[in-house]
């Protein structure tokens, strides 16, 4: 057994992938963080305090994490789901009825929603330890934008089964977009957008028509959903996610008393 | 028995006791935070919350909101923020004592101790993913996603909900009009939650738990997130039911529940009431006391506060942070405002101006 994993492990196929022996040694164990691309997401020594769990609550890297799962499942989901009013529907029930013990649509669910709770969770850690003082403020900004869109990226997701909940849901959401002052055809301000009788600002025009591509939810808003909730939130996403933890890095690592 | 429990819990869910009964239950946390962060408290919290939804469970009406697939994030909510709410005072009053003695903090205490990634951090790490995965497989099996009728534009169900963590903006839509509730409020919350770092000049009380060192950022972080977000959350997931009635959790869904909507502007105050004489024509002139009252509230109010009570406040922040916190707060201060108002005088619009659909 030893001769075979020596041979493994001296063989150039292993020693491909890992330049260094298993990490049990301060060297190796620099190594092991420093040489790996995902590892080195990480510093290669961390203060103690920053890795507590009653400190960190983990809510940050559960979130992380909660992603990189909507992402698995949400790209299987594609496979099988066609983002047209006549098909939506079909598709998700077709889904739910025809695969035996299928549960990526419910992972997808309810992992969404847990995103939601710890994303949450963790500006509320983050708060509570002052974590967002000098020299993390601007950290913390980009982490309230990335809080607004897991918002919006769960709130595209829910008009996607096209069922009653969904286009209910999102109706009663967007509906609000009316109100926008000015911009809105129910908002104040807009009436004084006008010139003799003709208004600028109608139902046919207002930010809720762009945001739903027509005057209810239909198979334009549908479309426009699916296309943010898909493609160019995520994108967003990763982007900013990506910001966020390299300045954990640059700013300090994780918070500890200076 | 257990039916005069049920009538109780309906009676005490009333928005306007579930509003004011947590604040108080805040209020309390905050001042016997010391007695309350005893690990017994929160042992004891547990047993009495899990007997009660053993009891509650028999209920078809509890028992039908509270297994609704949608929910259970809810559940999970409820209890994860009372979980670490008690974790971080408890946390906070030990710092604050180690504090008052001159030592280290929790977290001070090995900050300055480093280990290594490669196990101390990345094997936590490991075991936490597999420990959530397996939590979300189980949950996955165990509970259907929830798949309604297909879409059908002519059919309005009720009662309309946004999805689940909107309903707290859902839930201010009985004190404010649209462009308040839905667009201009959610849009300060952003812009406030970006500010924070930047009006928060107290430079204590960063990277470990406390309470003392920052009593008022605390306190507002509980108000904020805990009373008018989470709260307002769970009040509208499973206390507001048909029509967005309110509805006790032992109560039917009763689709022809009426609530009497009899609230006047203030404007109907100042003249009719007070004054004895119609409102006038011109809206300006009719809805004068909302807007007197509006621009000493966010204008003269900062200003008078600046020269009296916040006077050191106003000097350490300088003009724009000031400004920029106060106008947050005062924003802020307005949804309280606004639901005493209702609840005390039936107020309905500050100012109301439905031909421009200017209402706050």
């Amino acid at each position: 057994m030893n001769k075979l994993w020596k041979l493994i492990a001296e063989g150039q196929l292993w020693r491909s992938l890992f330049r260094h022996g298993y990490p049990d040694t301060p060297r190796n164990r620099t190594l092991a963080v420093l040489s790996n691309f995902f590892l080195h997401l990480h510093p290669v020594k961390v203060r103690r305090s920053g890795i507590r769990l009653s400190y960190t609550w983990c809510m940050g890297g559960l979130t992380f994490f909660l992603f990189l799962i909507e992402t698995l499942t949400g790209l299987l989901l594609m496979f099988y789901y066609r983002p047209t009013a006549e098909l939506a529907y079909q598709d998700i029930f077709a889904l739910r009825e025809h695969v035996p013990i299928g549960i990526m649509r419910e992972l997808h669910r309810w992992s969404a929603h847990m995103m939601v709770i710890t994303v949450w969770l963790h500006m509320y850690r983050v708060f509570l330890t002052g974590s967002y003082k000098p020299p993390r403020e601007f950290n913390w900004n980009i982490g309230v934008i990335l809080l607004v869109l897991t918002l919006l990226l769960s709130f595209t997701g829910y008009l996607l089964p096209w069922d009653q909940l969904a286009v209910w849901a999102i109706t009663v959401g967007t509906n609000m977009a009316r109100a926008t002052p000015i911009l809105g055809h129910e908002g104040p301000g807009a009436a004084l957008l006008s010139i003799g009788g003709l208004d600028f600002i109608h139902a046919g025009d207002d930010v809720r028509f762009g945001l739903l591509a027509g005057r209810f939810v239909g198979e334009g808003a549908l479309l426009r959903f699916y296309v943010l909730h898909c493609v160019g939130i995520p994108l967003a996403a990763a982007v900013l996610m990506a910001v966020h933890f390299w300045r954990v890095r640059k700013d300090g690592g994780i918070s500890g008393p200076l | 028995m257990g039916q005069a429990i049920r009538d109780l819990v309906d009676a005490m869910a009333n928005p306007v006791i579930y509003f004011l009964g947590s604040t108080v239950a805040i209020i309390v946390f905050i001042l016997f935070r010391r007695l309350l962060t005893k690990p017994i408290v929160l042992i004891g919290f547990t047993i009495f919350s899990v007997a009660f939804l053993v009891f509650a469970w028999s209920d078809p009406n509890f028992n039908k909101i509270i297994t609704k697939g949608d929910n259970i994030p809810i559940l999970i909510l409820l209890s994860s923020v009372v979980g670490f709410t008690w974790l971080g005072m408890r946390r906070a009053v030990i710092n604050d004592d180690r504090i008052a003695r001159g030592e280290p903090t929790l977290e001070g205490e090995v900050s300055k101790q480093k280990v290594f990634t490669w196990p101390d951090l990345v094997y936590p790490e490991l075991i936490c993913l597999v420990l959530f995965t397996a939590l979300l497989v189980t949950w996955s099996i165990v509970v259907e996603a929830p798949l309604e009728e297909p879409a059908a534009s002519a059919r309005t169900p009720n009662p309309s909900k946004a999805p689940w963590y909107f309903l707290g903006l859902q839930e201010l839509l009985v004190y404010f009009d649209p462009w308040l509730a839905g667009v201009l409020l959610p849009s300060f919350i952003v812009i406030g939650l970006m500010a924070i770092p930047y009006c928060d000049t107290n430079p204590k009380g960063n990277g470990y738990y406390t309470f003392n060192d920052r009593p008022f950022a605390i306190s507002f972080f509980y108000a904020g997130f805990v009373l008018f977000w989470v709260s307002f959350v769970i009040l509208g997931t499973f206390l507001r039911g048909p029509n967005w009635s309110f509805f006790g959790p032992f109560e039917y869904w009763d689709l022809h529940k009426l609530e009497p909507m009899v609230n006047i502007d203030l404007s109907t105050f100042f003249w009719v009431k007070a004054l004895g004489v119609p409102r006038p024509d011109n809206p300006l002139i009719r809805e004068a006391p909302g807007l007197i009252f509006l621009g000493g509230f966010f204008v003269i109010g900062p200003l008078i506060l600046a020269k009296t009570v916040c006077k050191k406040i106003f000097e350490q922040m300088g003009m724009v942070r000031y400004q920029v916190m106060m106008h947050m707060l005062l924003w802020f201060a307005l949804i309280p405002l606004k639901m005493f108002g209702r609840w005390l005088f039936d107020l309905k619009y500050l100012v109301g101006m439905p031909e421009y659909f200017f209402n706050i």
